[in-house]
C-alpha cells in the first residue's frame, strides 16, 4: 500500500466561486453608469484609480521587495506626457495610453540604475528621482511652472459622454492590469517573484533571474501608475505639477497596501476599498484625515504588518484569488492515491500570496 | 566666483550637520529614518515656540530642546524601530514614513502653513558678516554652523573611538549577537545611538531655522538633502559626510548659476552622477553605500 501523496492545489472551492464573483462584479460595474449619478460615477472612477495604484505598489513592494517612496514620479509623468501628446495634436483619450507606454519605457533606464540600490537607499533614491523630475517638468514652458495647465482638448467632448468614457477606461484599465498581474503571479514568473521576496540570495542561488524579474515588476508598476496618473488627469482636467508629483500619492499607496495586506493579491484591492470609504467619510476633515492615515499606517506596520487580508488569510486559510500553490497532506495515509483527495487539513506550509 | 565657492563650502557645513545623524543611524542600525527631516523641522518649531512665546533665545532654547530630542530618539528606537526592524528591512521604511506624515501634519495643524524663521530671535547674528581678503563677505552664522559641524563630526569620531560607550555602539553595529556575547547590551547601544543621532538632528533643525525659513512640510526636502550628502560622502569616515555636504552645496550653487531654478536640480543631478560613478566603478554590493566605517577609523 502506497502512502498517499500530497495534493498540490492551485485554488479552492471558494476561489472558484470568487472567480465567478469577480466576473459578475465587473459586468455590474460596466453597466453601473446607467444607474449612477454623475458624482457617483466620478467617485467610482477614483476608486478604480486607487485600486490600480494599490495593486501596482503592492506588486513592487509586496512581491518584488522594492519599497519606493518615489512612485509619484510615474503618476506625474503619466499626466505630463498625456498633456504633451494632446498638445501635439493626438486624440486626448489615445494620448492617455500612449503616455503610459512612454512612462513604462522611461522606467526601463531608471530601473537599470535604481535597482542596484537596496532597501532604504532605493526608497529615498526614488524620491530623489521624483523630486528631480518634478523640477524638470516645471521648466517646460507649456506647463508654466507651478501654475500648471489643462487637458483642454478633452473639452470637445460633451461632459456626460466624457465622464462615462473615462469611467469605462478606468474600469477596463483596472481589470486589465489586475489580470496581467494575476497571470504574472500565477505563472512561472510568480514563483520566481515570491522566491525573491522571501530570500533574494537563496533565490539567486537556485537560478532565479533576480534582477530581470525585479525589472519586470518595476516597469509594470511604472506603466500601471502612469495609466493611473493619466486617468486622474482625464478626470481632473487640470495639471499642476505640485499636485501630481506630491509624495502624498505614495503615502496613499502605502496606506492602502499596508492596511489591506502587503504581498497578498486581494489585500491591495481590499486596502483600496477601505481607503476609498475612509476618504469619502473623513476626506473633508483635511489635516486630521492625513494625520489619521499616517498614524494608521504606522500602527499597522508595527502591530499588524501583514495587514487585514494577510491576517485573515493566515487565520482562516482563505484564498479568493489564489496566485500561489498550496500543499494539502492527506490525514489518512491508507487512502490510495489516484482518488480524490480526502478532506484534509492544510499543512503549515508557509506558502503565501 | 570665489565668493560663491566660499558660500557653497559654508552651506556644506549645514548639510553635513543634517546628514551625519542619518548616516550615523544607518551605520549602527541599518535603518534609514524617513522621519529624519520632519524631526529636524519639529526641533525648529520647538525652538520657535520657545522664542516667540516664552522669549527664550534659540541658543538657550537648545538646552531644553536637545535633551528632548535625545529622549525622542531613545523612544523612537525602543518603541518603533526596534519593533519594526524585527519584521525585516522593509518595515522600518514604512514605519518611519508613517511617522513623518504624522509629524508633518500635526505641525501643520498646530502652526498652519506660514513659513517661520528663527532669524528674528538671534539679533544681528543673522546678517552680521566678516569681510575676508578679496572683498568676500562671509556670514557669521554660516561660519558658526560650519564650525559646529566640524566640532560635532570630530566629537562623534572621538566618542566612537575613545570611549567605552562608543566602542559598544561600534561593536553592536558590526555584529549585535557577538557583541551581546561579550557583554554589550545591544538594545542599550542602539537606543543610545538613536538618542545621539536625534541630538544632531535637533541641532541641524536649529540652524535650519536660523539660516533660512521653514514650514511644516519642509521635512521632506531636508531628508533628501541629508540623504544626498550622506551618499555623496559615502563609505569613508565621518569626514566623508562633510565632503558630501560641501559637494552637494557647491553643485547647488553651480546649478543656480546655470539657471534661476537650477539650485535644487544641481544638487539632485550631482547626487545621481556620484551614484552612477560609484555603482559602475566599484561594483560593490552596495550594502555599504551609506555606511561610514565606524570600525576602521583612521
Amino acid at each position: 500500500m502506497s502512502a498517499a501523496s500530497p495534493v498540490i492545489e492551485r485554488g479552492t472551492a471558494a476561489s472558484r466561486i470568487a472567480g465567478f464573483g469577480v466576473a459578475i462584479i465587473i459586468l455590474l460595474l460596466a453597466v453601473a453608469p446607467q444607474f449612477l449619478s454623475a458624482g457617483a460615477v466620478d467617485r467610482m472612477t477614483a476608486l478604480f484609480i486607487y485600486v490600480i495604484l494599490a495593486a501596482m505598489w503592492n506588486a513592487l513592494a509586496g512581491f518584488g521587495g522594492l519599497v519606493s517612496v518615489g512612485q509619484q514620479v510615474f503618476f506625474g509623468l503619466g499626466a505630463y506626457f498625456a498633456i504633451r501628446l494632446a498638445n501635439a495634436g493626438l486624440n486626448p483619450f489615445v494620448s492617455l495610453f500612449v503616455s503610459a507606454v512612454i512612462v513604462g519605457a522611461v522606467s526601463w533606464p531608471i530601473s537599470l540604475f535604481m535597482l542596484r540600490l537596496r532597501n532604504g537607499e532605493f526608497a529615498i533614491g526614488m524620491w530623489v528621482i521624483a523630486a528631480l523630475t518634478h523640477l524638470l517638468v516645471n521648466l517646460d514652458r507649456l506647463i508654466q511652472g507651478e501654475t500648471g495647465t489643462s487637458l483642454i482638448s478633452l473639452n470637445v467632448y460633451d461632459a456626460s459622454t466624457r465622464r462615462v468614457a473615462i469611467y469605462w477606461l478606468a474600469l477596463a484599465s483596472m481589470t486589465a492590469l489586475l489580470a496581467v498581474l494575476f497571470g504574472l503571479l500565477r505563472g512561472s514568473t510568480g514563483a520566481a517573484i515570491r522566491a525573491i521576496r522571501d530570500n533574494e540570495d537563496a533565490a539567486a542561488s537556485i537560478g532565479v533571474r533576480v534582477t530581470g524579474t525585479k525589472r519586470l515588476l518595476f516597469v509594470l508598476a511604472a506603466f500601471g501608475i502612469g495609466v493611473a496618473g493619466a486617468l486622474w488627469l482625464a478626470t481632473a482636467i487640470t495639471f499642476q505639477p505640485k499636485t501630481y508629483f506630491s509624495v502624498q500619492w505614495t503615502a496613499y499607496m502605502i496606506f492602502m497596501v499596508l492596511v489591506g495586506g502587503i504581498g497578498t493579491f486581494e489585500g491591495a484591492i481590499l486596502g483600496a476599498l477601505l481607503f476609498f470609504i475612509i476618504e469619502t467619510w473623513f476626506g473633508g476633515t483635511g489635516v486630521w484625515y492625513l494625520i489619521g492615515l499616517g498614524a494608521t499606517a504606522l500602527v499597522f506596520s508595527l502591530l499588524l504588518p501583514r495587514g487585514l487580508w494577510g491576517t485573515l488569510e493566515e487565520r482562516f486559510g482563505w484564498r479568493l484569488l489564489p496566485v500561489g500553490y498550496r500543499v494539502r497532506l492527506p490525514v489518512n495515509a491508507s487512502v490510495t492515491t489516484g482518488g480524490t483527495a480526502p478532506p484534509a487539513q492544510v499543512t503549515t506550509s508557509r506558502e503565501k500570496a | 566666483m570665489t565668493n560663491q565657492i566660499v558660500q557653497g563650502i559654508l552651506l556644506g557645513g549645514y548639510y553635513a550637520l543634517i546628514a551625519c545623524g542619518l548616516s550615523f543611524m544607518f551605520s549602527v542600525m541599518r535603518i534609514i529614518n524617513l522621519a529624519h527631516g520632519s524631526l529636524a523641522v519639529l526641533s525648529a518649531f520647538a525652538l520657535w515656540l520657545l522664542a516667540s512665546h516664552l522669549h527664550v533665545p534659540p541658543f538657550l532654547g537648545l538646552a531644553i530642546v536637545l535633551p528632548l530630542m535625545a529622549v525622542i530618539g531613545w523612544a523612537l528606537q525602543r518603541f518603533l524601530l526596534e519593533r519594526s526592524a524585527r519584521g525585516g528591512a522593509l518595515l522600518p521604511i514604512l514605519t518611519t514614513f508613517g511617522l513623518a506624515i504624522v509629524i508633518d501634519n500635526v505641525l501643520f495643524e498646530q502652526f498652519g502653513a506660514d513659513t517661520r524663521s528663527l532669524a528674528p530671535f538671534i539679533g544681528s547674528l543673522s546678517y552680521d558678516s566678516w569681510e575676508w581678503p578679496g572683498s568676500i563677505y562671509v556670514g557669521k552664522l554660516a561660519v558658526i554652523i560650519f564650525a559646529t559641524a566640524v566640532v560635532l563630526l570630530g566629537g562623534l569620531q572621538l566618542f566612537l573611538t575613545r570611549t567605552g560607550l562608543g566602542r559598544s555602539i561600534r561593536a553592536t553595529s558590526e555584529d549585535p549577537d557577538t557583541a551581546g556575547l561579550v557583554g554589550v547590551d545591544a538594545r542599550r547601544a542602539n537606543a543610545l545611538a538613536a538618542a545621539i543621532a536625534m541630538v544632531t538632528v535637533g541641532l541641524a533643525g536649529a540652524f535650519l531655522g536660523m539660516r533660512a525659513t521653514f514650514d511644516p512640510y519642509a521635512g521632506a526636502t531636508q531628508l533628501l538633502f541629508a540623504f544626498e550628502a550622506a551618499v555623496i560622502g559615502g563609505a569613508g569616515s565621518l569626514w566623508g559626510t562633510l565632503v558630501g555636504g560641501i559637494v552637494l552645496a557647491l553643485a547647488q550653487t553651480l546649478g543656480a548659476k546655470v539657471h534661476p531654478q537650477g539650485f535644487l536640480i544641481g544638487g539632485h543631478v550631482a547626487f545621481l552622477i556620484v551614484l552612477f560613478i560609484r555603482l559602475y566603478t566599484s561594483g560593490l554590493g552596495l550594502r555599504g553605500l551609506l555606511r561610514f566605517s565606524t570600525g576602521k577609523v583612521s
